[in-house]
């Protein structure tokens, strides 16, 4: 949703991000993986970033190494203003920056009360005197969530879909953090369920002032929760704009494609079918091909395409697109 | 006489915990050559709906009542062997996940050549030309290649095409498609969609899609039947569930889901959560959830109304609209 009230001030600047992987190929022999290759980015305090993209694109590795969750490869996080570099950097960051999980069934303890599991971060970050504080601060923020008192005592396993995610949410709001990546927080939910918990993203935030990378492939969801999205593909960002922009009118051949393939819930506008068909599938991030990683399946794709790679830059205030031939399919 | 007649199916499954009421009088039924969604959340039986028909039920489950007529032949309790002729012959099925579908240890051609030779009187060598005849029909490349590959070496949108090439190798009357693309990416799931809609517009067999995306029903669909806790709120034509929504849990869903116009305006969520289907309620199911739901809704269930010829509904909200002349 858009609010409005967000700083130009940066709270998260991406520079240059590199996070490989070794991935043995044979004996002794092994070849990086580039999972995410190159981004930069920068997220204003109070904004949702919105960041899409096809399984094994690299979003979800790239919302870990800016927590660090994965030491990057190459490049810097930059959180207001201050690079995040030693050890000591990473442990305060972390209770500057949390994160939401894609899956509430797995990513709960099952052997814990609900209040443990919200009350781990502030044992771990010594964020509490008493023991009464710890459960003041433990109820305080169930209600955040809309959970009840009652509930505090319970397993997770107790619970549906809808409310461990409050509980994921809870806890990761333990720390008092300003900056939240949210890893496919509502995919594995119900339809029904998913409309609380976006709603529930949108309260937190005006209330507590927090700015989210919201991950996540369901491009509806993505651009009504987003003020800006940015698209990756295999690895590299693609197009970086106003989340309505994007949606109207994308520039780069792959975001098109990606949007026209959105199944839209309307029967009229599904039998207009403008679909952009894209031939091929993704190669694998091993092979990424040379030049620009989309022209094996560019419909616009010409011989400089395939040799090199088209800078990230910006073609009007505030878009960024990565593409040779924006100015001319546009 | 429809193709397939569903009439008034009850199927529970039997727990430890008692008996789940996983179907509670379904009807329906499918005309040749129409694509029906099932559209549900996770529990409404939309897939329980789906295995009663090919009565693939997993060990406690078990057709309690209800008549299921393929062609004029009654299938409740017509025995194993009908009911073999009647699998991948008659009616096929494809499921969500087509990682796990296939057998990892046999090649592509001889898992699409087991359903061939075991359906038809083809030999051997005709059967491997089906086999490669279906693969070129969805569209994958090099068919005689790849009919000697193994499925680790397909991708996820790849395998659903030999799923669904498998489906039909045996040209059925239906297809049940259970979530065939929730598990695939959106450029990858259009693709398939599409093809669906092709193939069923050149062989001319029935669908019956079962999903919960809202989008996937609106590209495919000719008739909607919306589930919910085991129960039919809903059915229509994909127009008249869309713009003409004549219950309230349907009303519910469309308003929950981001639009195309765009963000802005607020969500209006569902709210409390999903119904325990071994504590069913005595009315509708949906009115502790209900907004709008009225004494007469915790007491009774409603029965399914006409709103017009191409739409019925189950909600009392319909009745109230009746009385008040509205």
């Amino acid at each position: 949703m858009s609010t409005n009230n967000h700083s130009e001030q940066p709270i998260i600047e991406v520079r240059h991000l590199k996070q490989y992987f070794n991935i043995s190929t044979g004996f002794f022999q092994s070849r990086p993986l580039k999972a995410v290759d190159d981004i930069s980015f920068s997220i204003r305090e109070g904004e949702t970033l919105g960041l899409v993209g096809e399984s094994g694109c690299g979003k979800t590795t790239a919302g870990r190494t800016i927590l660090h969750l994965y030491k990057p490869t190459d490049g810097e996080v930059i959180y207001r203003g201050k690079p995040i570099k030693t050890a000591k950097d990473i442990e305060q960051f972390r209770t500057k920056a949390t994160m939401v999980f894609q899956d509430p069934y797995s990513s709960l303890d099952p052997r814990m009360t609900v209040a443990d599991i919200i009350g781990e971060p502030l044992d771990v970050h010594h964020m509490y005197k008493t023991k009464e504080e710890r459960r003041e601060k433990i109820l305080e923020l169930m209600s955040h969530v809309g959970l009840n008192s009652e509930h505090a005592a319970r397993y997770a396993h107790e619970f549906s879909g809808g409310q461990r995610q409050r509980v994921g949410i809870a806890r990761s709001l333990a720390v008092n953090p300003d900056f939240i990546v949210c890893d496919e927080p509502v995919s594995a939910l119900d339809v029904s369920i998913q409309a609380q918990v976006i709603n529930m993203f949108d309260e937190l935030q005006d209330r507590l002032g927090l700015t989210y990378l919201f991950i996540a492939h369901d491009l509806l969801v993505v651009r009504h929760i987003s003020d800006r999205i940015a698209v990756m593909y295999l690895g590299r960002m693609v197009e970086l704009a106003d989340a309505n922009e994007i949606y109207d009118r994308p520039l780069h051949p792959y975001t098109k494609a990606l949007i026209s393939a959105v199944p839209v819930p309307d029967p009229k506008t599904a039998r207009e079918n403008k679909r952009i068909a894209l031939s091929g599938e993704i190669p694998s991030p091993l092979n990424a091909p040379a030049g620009c990683p989309f022209h094996t399946r560019c419909p616009y794709a010409q011989p400089k395409c395939k040799e090199s790679m088209p800078p990230f830059e910006e073609v009007e205030k505030g878009r960024y697109v990565a593409c040779h031939r924006t100015a001319e399919i546009n | 006489m429809a193709l397939l007649e569903v009439k008034d199916l009850h199927t529970s499954f039997f727990t430890d915990a008692g008996e789940v009421r996983a179907v509670n009088g379904v009807s329906f039924n499918l005309e040749r050559g129409k694509v029906l969604g099932i559209v549900g959340e996770s529990g409404s039986g939309k897939s329980v709906t789906a295995y009663s028909i090919m009565q693939i039920l997993a060990g406690t489950g078990k057709i309690v009542s209800g008549s299921i007529k393929l062609d004029g032949q009654e299938l409740v309790g017509a025995g194993e062997k009908v009911m073999k002729d009647v699998r991948g012959n008659k009616i096929s099925i494809i499921f969500q996940d087509p990682m796990t579908s296939l057998n990892p240890t046999y090649t592509i051609g001889r898992q699409l050549m087991e359903a061939i030779l075991l359906h038809t009187d083809r030999n051997k060598q005709q059967a491997w030309d089906r086999a490669v005849e279906m693969l070129r029909l969805v569209n994958v490349n090099e068919p005689e290649k790849r009919m000697k590959q193994y499925p680790y070496e397909f991708s996820g949108g790849m395998r659903q095409r030999v799923m669904i090439a498998m489906a039909l190798a045996c040209e059925p009357d239906i297809l049940i498609a259970d979530e065939p693309t929730t598990a695939l990416d959106v450029t990858i799931q259009a693709g398939i969609l599409e093809l669906m809609k092709d193939i069923q517009s050149k062989i001319g067999m029935a669908i019956i899609m079962i999903t919960h995306d809202l989008g996937v029903v609106a590209q495919l669909c000719d008739e909607i039947i919306v589930m919910y806790a085991g129960s039919i709120c809903e059915q229509g034509t994909a127009d008249e569930i869309f713009y003409n929504p004549c219950h309230e849990y349907t009303k519910g869903l469309l308003r929950s889901i981001p639009t195309v116009e765009g963000s802005g305006e607020k969500l209006e969520p569902i709210s409390g959560t999903p119904i325990d289907l071994l504590n069913m309620p005595k009315g509708c199911p949906f009115a502790p959830r209900c907004d709008a739901a009225m004494k007469i809704c915790l007491r009774e269930r409603c029965e399914r109304m006409e709103i017009n010829e191409d739409h019925a509904a189950a909600c009392w909200m319909n009745v109230r609209k009746a009385v008040k002349g509205e």
